[in-house]
């Protein structure tokens, strides 16, 4: 066994192991069911699973199983249909103040969960769902950014005393603002102030004509650049947001191109209740602080409000008095980002208000440096119902505390908020601000549905296909180089498993043209044991003894197929970094099915070789 | 059990004018197909036009397609709506659907498929009918071909280090060969190309130049242990040598290949094709193109030598 170390084998034992038990969870195949998850005043307890389970009794549904997981219900069904059926009497039963989404339930056992252990989620044409192509609309972007630098400038003027007769945008959007200034002096202050201001502008004198002297101020590209990427990554993130409260199990958000949005829902149908969440708009508010803690305790006790103020209630349900006039509301923030309190050290989120947004912040702080200020997460969503067979759309809106903190000092346009709890939470914060409301307008550009039905016949046909591949690659193997085919086979089934387990630990969601991927996979996969073969095989006709055959053959064959892998391995990389699906799904299949297949084609069969042949004195060789 | 005689010698290098010759033409006359017809893009690239269809009755998506290819309507995307009753229907319009400046026109589009559905189901309806946006596919097309220039430039890098300069052009030749010649039945036989086609027809660059590699590490390694090189005669010996590991590993390949065409399910049609048709060409481009190009650029012993390490310390002595 000279040929072959201990630790090789250990190596082989402990990875095929691992396979194994990483591939179990994909023999537990999930169940339809139906994901309750508590809107803002409901709670999920014993309760509620007596009332959904009441619910279905009455509707005449059967459920496999209801139990309450984390923050959210989960009832499963034995079927598409029934799930169908169970989810609308769930939802008339419980109202508003639960969110029903269709979900899968996991089969998989606790003890493979508990060690990370997972099934491959199943893509949109293996299981069914949703897919949306949305476009961003980049020129509201532009148009915002334009008229938010003409407020800007026109306020600069104001306040360093420069007389001009118009600051507009110009007739072309891209075009930046046009500024008119009485003299020639006023035009040369302007230009240096608005330079070195606003470092993202670059200024330009038009023609002047009589007493009208025209500067033109346009937005640098690159910032223009960076302004739709961060659009794009701000709406990704609303987005993310809103999907994560529809409950839906991989959601699929990612950026295509410069101005799409692909989203995909697998397991959803109800394209109405996803579009209403995506489209939902969302908003932030700044209103002061009204009274004390303990008289806003009261007012929630007993029901007496103030006439000036509103009760709101915090993230953690604590309630909160705040004034009924708003200082500043989300549309006037341009920007948000996480940070620390230079002065604290503590973490604290900045906020940049446009200029209109800025003066009514000043003229607040000014009057109020020490009192309360409460931001408000305002929420629209509009519900549509079926009334007297009628589509009745009504918005809902929900309003939440998300920051209630004192004011420091007298701030306008750039401001932080402090008394945040840890970093973690100031970076939230200001994913939610920035997140709270849609940077640019969406369309959806495409809306597909893939019934589940078609994806069911998908996964038969695709387990067929590799079934039978398999199989029919068994067979030739082992008729073509007898023991050694029969060693390659089992390489290739562990190959199969192996790469299944990979799969899964990654995460990586399974699509059609992923099994095809596999298919191809395991084709190829025996090359390398071909290789092997043929090399073992011209040993032998040279005359070198068998166990020499085998150790120039592995030794031989090694170089070759580290050439051949590595240059299919470039190809599978190009393939995965393309980003589009079908083609970015066949290629990480590939990607991992090269790399497992090395080693089992390689590292396995030379284990079970040398286990076969490593302590006999052999004349011959079955290969 | 052996299907080639491993003494065989068959000098390929000698049909060298015929074999490069037929590879000429056949990438010419591929480039003329693809040139001339065209490809027939699926709706991937495309774009085209999306229904609602309802039915009173149950109805399956099968019976919805056959009827939709009975009536001329072809390459359609069929799915179910949830239920049973409700399907989407997707497919590039036919000419009798556009009006006469060759625009899609959506109401001549739902009353000639309303018309082609009643003829086999009487209980069908359009709900709606909508354009799907083609612009996507401009994009993914421009992707596609970044991904196929980076796959060539990376493995002409690997091979330029690994090997040799000689064998990266060999090598990308004989790719953009087997691509083309691939892409180009697609052309002549006027199946839909979509985007499982194009991965595959990426899947088949990877195959042609492992099985490339394979062929070019037999070279080296002649080269290297003869001792009088003769380049056509190491060549041909390197072909044949592995000539049965081409053959088998071709067929292995084929087999999975032919077993996802018969029970992998339309979706999957076009990518077997392909790589049917890819493994095919590969396989012979291996055999009778790669290898004379190696000659004609003049492939030699010296080039293949192991490069020994100059040391600096050595040098410098005197």
């Amino acid at each position: 066994m000279s040929d072959f170390p201990r630790w090789k084998y250990a190596l082989v034992a402990i990875v095929l192991v691992l396979g194994i038990v990483y591939a179990l969870p994909n023999v537990f195949l999930p169940v339809p069911a139906v994901q309750i998850t508590a809107n803002r005043n409901g709670t999920v307890d014993q309760a509620l699973e007596q009332k959904v389970s009441d619910a279905l009794k009455k509707a005449n549904v059967a459920s496999t199983g209801i139990e309450i997981k984390g923050d959210h219900l989960l009832a499963s069904f034995a079927n598409a249909d029934v799930q169908k059926s169970a989810a609308d009497a769930i939802k008339a039963s419980l109202g508003d103040d639960y969110t029903v989404a269709f979900n899968l339930k996991s089969t998989v056992p606790n003890w493979l969960s508990a060690i990370g252990a997972k099934s491959m989620p199943l893509g949109l044409d293996l299981q069914g769902g949703v897919h949306f192509l949305m476009q961003v609309d980049q020129n509201d972007v532009i148009d915002k950014q334009e008229t938010r630098y003409a407020d800007d400038i026109r306020s600069l003027l104001r306040e360093k005393n420069i007389r001009y007769e118009s600051v507009t945008r110009a007739s072309q959007r891209g075009q930046g603002v046009l500024v008119v200034l009485k003299s020639n002096e006023d035009r040369v202050a302007a230009a240096t102030f608005i330079g070195t201001e606003y470092p993202d502008l670059s200024v330009q004198d038009g023609n002047a004509t009589g007493d009208r002297y025209p500067l033109n101020a346009t937005v640098r590209p690159d910032k223009l650049r960076e302004l739709s990427l961060n659009t794009i990554r701000q709406n990704l993130g609303t987005l993310r947001n809103r999907i994560n409260a529809l409950g839906v199990s991989e959601p699929i958000i990612q950026q295509q191109g410069d101005s799409r949005i692909v989203v995909e829902l697998a397991g959803v149908q109800d394209t109405a209740e996803a579009k209403k969440l995506i489209g939902a708009t969302a908003t932030l508010e700044y209103r002061a602080g009204y009274g004390t803690p303990q008289q806003a305790i009261e007012a929630q006790r007993s029901g007496i409000v103030p006439p000036d103020a509103r009760l709101y209630k915090g993230r953690e349900g604590q309630p909160y008095l705040l004034s009924k006039n708003i200082i500043v509301t989300g549309d006037q923030l341009v920007d948000a980002s996480s940070t620390f309190d230079q002065q604290s050290g503590s973490p604290a989120v900045s906020v940049t208000l446009n200029s209109a947004g800025a003066k009514k912040m000043l003229d607040f702080t000014t009057g109020n440096v020490g009192k309360p200020m409460g931001v408000v997460y305002v929420e629209r969503v509009v519900e549509t119902k079926i009334v007297d067979g009628k589509e009745v759309r009504t918005p809902k809106i929900t309003e939440e505390v998300i920051n209630y903190a004192t004011i420091n000092g007298v701030f306008g346009k750039n401001f932080q908020t402090t008394g945040l709890r840890s970093p973690k939470e100031a970076s939230e914060l200001a994913l939610l601000l920035k997140g709270g409301s849609l940077a640019a307008p969406i369309d959806i550009v495409e809306e597909r549905v893939i019934g589940p039905s078609l994806g069911q016949d998908n996964i038969e046909k695709g387990l067929h296909a590799v079934m039978i591949g398999l199989a029919l690659v068994l067979l030739a193997a082992a008729l073509y180089y007898k023991l050694f085919g029969l060693v390659a086979d089992v390489a290739l089934f562990f190959n199969l498993v192996i790469l299944v387990a990979v799969m899964s630990a990654v995460g990586v969601t399974l699509t059609m043209p992923g099994i095809a991927g596999i298919v191809l996979t395991l084709g190829m996969a025996i090359d390398a044991n071909v290789l092997i073969c043929e090399r073992v095989r011209e040993e032998l006709r040279n005359g070198s003894t068998p166990l020499a055959a085998i150790r120039a053959g592995y030794d031989k064959a090694w170089a070759t197929i580290l050439d051949a892998n590595v240059t299919h391995l470039i190809a599978a990389l190009a393939l995965t970094t393309m980003g589009s699906g079908p083609i970015k799904g066949f290629g990480i299949t590939l990607l991992i099915g090269i790399l497992t297949s090395m080693f089992t084609s390689v590292t396995v069969t030379h284990a079970i070789t040398a286990l076969i042949h490593g302590h006999r004195k052999l004349k011959t060789l079955s290969v | 059990m052996e299907i080639f005689n491993h003494n065989a010698n068959v000098n390929f290098l000698g049909m060298r004018k015929i074999s490069v010759g037929i590879a000429i033409l056949l990438m010419a006359v591929s480039f003329g197909l693809i040139a001339i017809k065209g490809l027939n893009y699926g709706l991937d690239f495309t774009g085209g036009v999306s229904l609602v269809v309802d039915y009173e009755n149950p109805v399956t998506t099968a019976e919805v397609q056959e009827a939709l290819e009975k009536g001329g309507i072809e390459h359609s995307l069929v799915a179910s709506l949830g239920g049973t009753r409700e399907v989407s229907v997707r497919f590039q319009p036919t000419a009798v659907m556009k009006d006469e400046a060759g625009k899609i026109n959506l109401d001549k589009v739902s009353a000639v498929t309303t018309g082609v559905l009643k003829a086999s189901r009487p209980d069908v309806s359009i709900k709606s009918r909508d354009y799907v946006s083609s612009t996507v596919g401009d994009e993914l097309r421009s992707d596609g071909i970044m991904a196929a220039l980076v796959v060539m430039l990376g493995i002409g890098l690997y091979l330029g280090i690994r090997f040799e300069w000689r064998f990266a052009v060999a090598a990308i030749v004989t790719e953009l060969h087997d691509a083309l010649i691939t892409v180009g039945v697609f052309a002549l036989v006027q199946r839909e190309f979509d985007l499982t086609v194009l991965a595959s027809v990426l899947a088949v660059i990877g195959y042609s130049i492992n099985d490339k590699v394979v062929v070019f590490d037999r070279v080296r390694e002649l080269f290297r242990l003869a001792r009088k090189a003769e380049p056509e005669e190491i060549l041909n010996r390197s072909i044949n040598n592995t000539l049965s590991r081409t053959i088998i590993t071709a067929l292995f390949t084929a087999i999975t290949m032919a077993a996802l065409y018969f029970f992998g399910g339309p979706v999957v049609h076009g990518f077997a094709i392909t790589m049917l048709i890819g493994i095919l060409v590969g396989t012979l481009s291996s055999i009778f193109v790669a290898s004379p190009i190696l000659l004609w650029l003049g492939v030699s012993k010296q080039d293949l030598m192991p490069k020994t390490k100059e040391n600096p310390e050595l040098a410098r002595r005197p």
